[in-house]
């Protein structure tokens, strides 16, 4: 059966819509962010045949498979070291991962933080559902401070990753946090952000109705977002260390990092150019003058 | 002569193992190497990040090795020829990886410069004792290819092969080499760049939206490979997928994908199987080795001939795909096979299986930490045809 549309869907383009209807619950904020994605993809990349995806493990780690572009769904956590790779290979490409928080920020943690050291030439967008949806609602390393999630059934002890603050830490290069609320708050950044050269980050906190605000007691997705826009404030340019999220407190929105930072193939670029480009030819000459005896290879 | 254009070294080199390794990737058109250090292998991936500038390739040092692993098949993605270089602890690291490599059919490299395990072990001395990790240390079933050098000379020499097999049958080769040959020094011929002998990649020659990553069009059961950015905007996964590449979930496409994985190197053993066979026409005993191992047993073998013992040596250069209906034939003409390995038994496991009761197994078993001691083999073998 097929519904003709009265108006073509803006980013229908962008979608492998053979794969739909896709996995994510009714409420759910990803599909919002890929939406956001895929009109900052329209709006701001020229070529859609260079543009790839990444993403890793979980809800958010479907994104890839849903965008119709080179699309990577990879192992869990390994997203940006994946990406890395495929940038270095061929820096033509413009690489974004696109993953969730237990999955860029728990077991990909140390990817992060080093992606965002190095300045790698990606960029990330991480969907903040404070808890690990695809396996059941458990709690995860941006989960609340004192949340409820089925392996912390009575409340989180744990404080969690302010993740502005981690990434501007670590060097990202663009930094910016918004809800699924802010559409075209999030539409700009992802276009920001895929606007720069180096690691660039953008968090969207999202509702995840089924598991974290119904064991929160948070109500619908659509409840979630009124509560975003309510309690959302935006504050452009604003120290990262502000950005803390505690449980049903405001959360702080905003573009917070904009800089210019050479990044990592600028890096190793500028570095061949002035050093190993000269020396490559005084290391040829030192290796010409080793024994010759050849002979054809064996088998 | 010296550095050709594409930074091949011919002529007669004094290196070793890890070095040779180095030049052979080089030579056999490796292009990108993400590594992490660890003893014994660092010396391979110095040895890159020194050499690649001048041959246009890409060395990163990533986070760990598990970054390493993954970051070297995005790099094929991008239509680079990659391969990573670790030992036991950081190869059980990647373990997942060569999971993902075998499922989403990525050539590439896995070098394992085996030391003493299990864990931290012992990182500046030998062991072989990452045969089985090597064939089964990921989960699910799959099939790789696994090559074992016994000499730098074959460190640079099979690093090749090992880049060909990758690129005809699309699955992640495991070189696994050894503390001793990583660091032994020995020359090393590296031959004109027109005798070196590379399979190219097969890519696809199917239009943008023809394309299919993983449908099957010729008979060797080995998808046709495109890279990002040439417009077929295809989809990759770990999960279970068909052939455009999209996640199935159920018995029938598991069934489908695992077993055309599996019997696209099953089905080609014979091709895939390598291995040099010295005084086997009327061998009583038949030592069997791969690696270093080997070395030491041709002194034994040599001893044991002067003493008129008909004793033939087979020495296993792939050993997976394991050559079982070599070693089963061979079975039936021979009173016993003698298996040294610097671990407590594991290829031992199959030729025994091979063997099934038709003739003895001996197995010489070393804890690691060095080679066997010729004495040692040659007493197998005398006590093998009592």
């Amino acid at each position: 059966m097929s519904i003709t549309p009265a108006v073509e869907n803006p980013v229908e383009q962008l979608l492998r819509t053979e794969r739909m209807p896709h996995i994510w619950c009714p409420g759910c904020g990803i599909g919002t962010t890929v939406n956001c994605f895929a009109r900052a993809v329209k709006e701001c990349v020229s070529d859609l045949d260079k543009l790839a995806i990444v993403s890793g493990i979980g809800c958010t780690g479907r994104v890839a498979g849903y965008l119709e572009l080179d699309s990577f769904h990879t192992t869990h956590g390994r997203a940006i070291p994946f990406a890395t790779g495929l940038k270095l290979a061929n820096p033509q490409l413009k690489v974004v991962v696109y993953s969730g928080d237990g999955d860029l920020i728990a077991i990909g943690g140390n990817h992060f933080i080093h992606a965002a050291r190095r300045n790698a030439d990606i960029t990330v967008i991480c969907v903040n559902n404070f808890n690990y949806a695809m396996t059941g609602g458990q709690i995860g390393p941006t989960t609340p401070l004192d949340a409820v999630g089925t392996t912390s059934p009575y409340g989180v002890c744990e404080r969690p990753f302010n993740l502005p603050f981690l990434a501007e830490s670590c060097g990202a290069v663009y930094v910016a946090r918004w809800t699924a609320y802010h559409v075209r708050q999030m539409t700009r950044a992802m276009c920001e952000a895929m606007n720069k050269r180096g690691f660039s980050f953008v968090e969207v906190i999202t509702p995840c109705p089924t598991l974290y605000e119904r064991r929160n007691r948070l109500g619908s997705g659509l409840d979630r977002m009124q509560w975003f826009k309510e309690n959302s404030v935006i504050k452009n340019g604003v120290d990262t260390r502000e950005c803390d999220i505690a449980f049903q407190q405001k959360i702080v929105c905003g573009k917070f990092v904009d800089v210019d930072r050479p990044s990592l193939l600028e890096m190793v670029e500028a570095k061949m150019a002035s050093v190993l480009h000269r020396r490559r030819w005084e290391r040829m000459s030192r290796e010409q003058q080793k024994p010759i005896a050849m002979r054809p290879m064996k088998g | 002569m010296s550095g050709d254009n594409d930074g091949i070294l011919s002529g007669a080199h004094f290196l070793d193992g890890d070095y040779a390794c180095a030049e052979g990737a080089i030579a056999a058109g490796c292009n990108f190497v993400a590594g992490y250090p660890i003893t014994p292998s660092t010396e391979v991936v110095e040895r890159l990040a020194w050499r690649f500038p001048s041959t246009g390739g890409t060395f990163i040092q990533m986070e760990d090795e598990i970054a390493s692993s993954i970051a070297i098949q995005g790099a094929v993605w991008a239509g680079a020829k990659a391969m990573t270089v670790s030992s036991g602890p950081g190869i059980s690291l990647m373990m997942e990886h060569i999971g993902l490599a075998a499922m989403t059919e990525v050539p590439c490299v896995f070098v394992n410069v085996q030391r003493g395990g299990p864990s931290t072990g012992l990182p500046t001395l030998p062991a072989q004792a990452d045969m089985m990790q090597a064939r089964w240390g990921s989960h699910g079933d799959y099939e790789v290819i696994a090559l074992v050098p016994n000499s730098p000379q074959e460190c640079f020499d099979l690093i090749i092969h090992a880049f060909n097999l990758s690129e005809q049958y699309r699955v992640p080769v495991l070189f696994m080499m050894d503390e001793v040959v990583g660091h032994m020094t020995e020359k090393v011929v590296v031959p004109p760049r027109n005798q070196i002998k590379i399979t190219p990649r097969r890519y696809t020659k199917l239009p943008p939206g023809e394309y299919e990553p993983y449908a099957i069009t010729g008979d060797d059961l080995v998808p046709e490979f495109a890279k990002a950015g040439d417009g077929h905007r295809f989809h990759i996964t770990g999960l279970t997928h068909n052939e455009k590449g999209y996640p199935v979930m159920n018995a029938e496409c598991q069934e489908q994908l695992v077993c055309r994985l599996v019997d696209k190197i099953r089905n080609n053993v014979e091709q895939i199987s390598l291995f040099h066979e010295d005084g086997l026409e009327d061998a009583d005993v038949v030592v069997v080795t791969y690696g270093i191992s080997s070395r030491v047993s041709m002194r034994a073998i040599r001893e044991a001939r002067k003493k008129g013992i008909k004793v033939g040596h087979l020495r296993l250069v792939v050993v997976w795909p394991f050559p079982e209906e070599y070693i089963r034939r061979l079975a039936k003409q021979i009173e016993a096979f003698v298996v040294p390995e610097i671990n407590l038994g594991q290829v031992v496991l199959e030729v025994e299986r091979c063997a099934a009761g038709t003739c003895d197994v001996i197995s010489i078993q070393h804890a690691g930490g060095a080679v066997h001691k010729p004495r040692t083999i040659y007493d197998a073998i005398v006590e093998a045809v009592r």
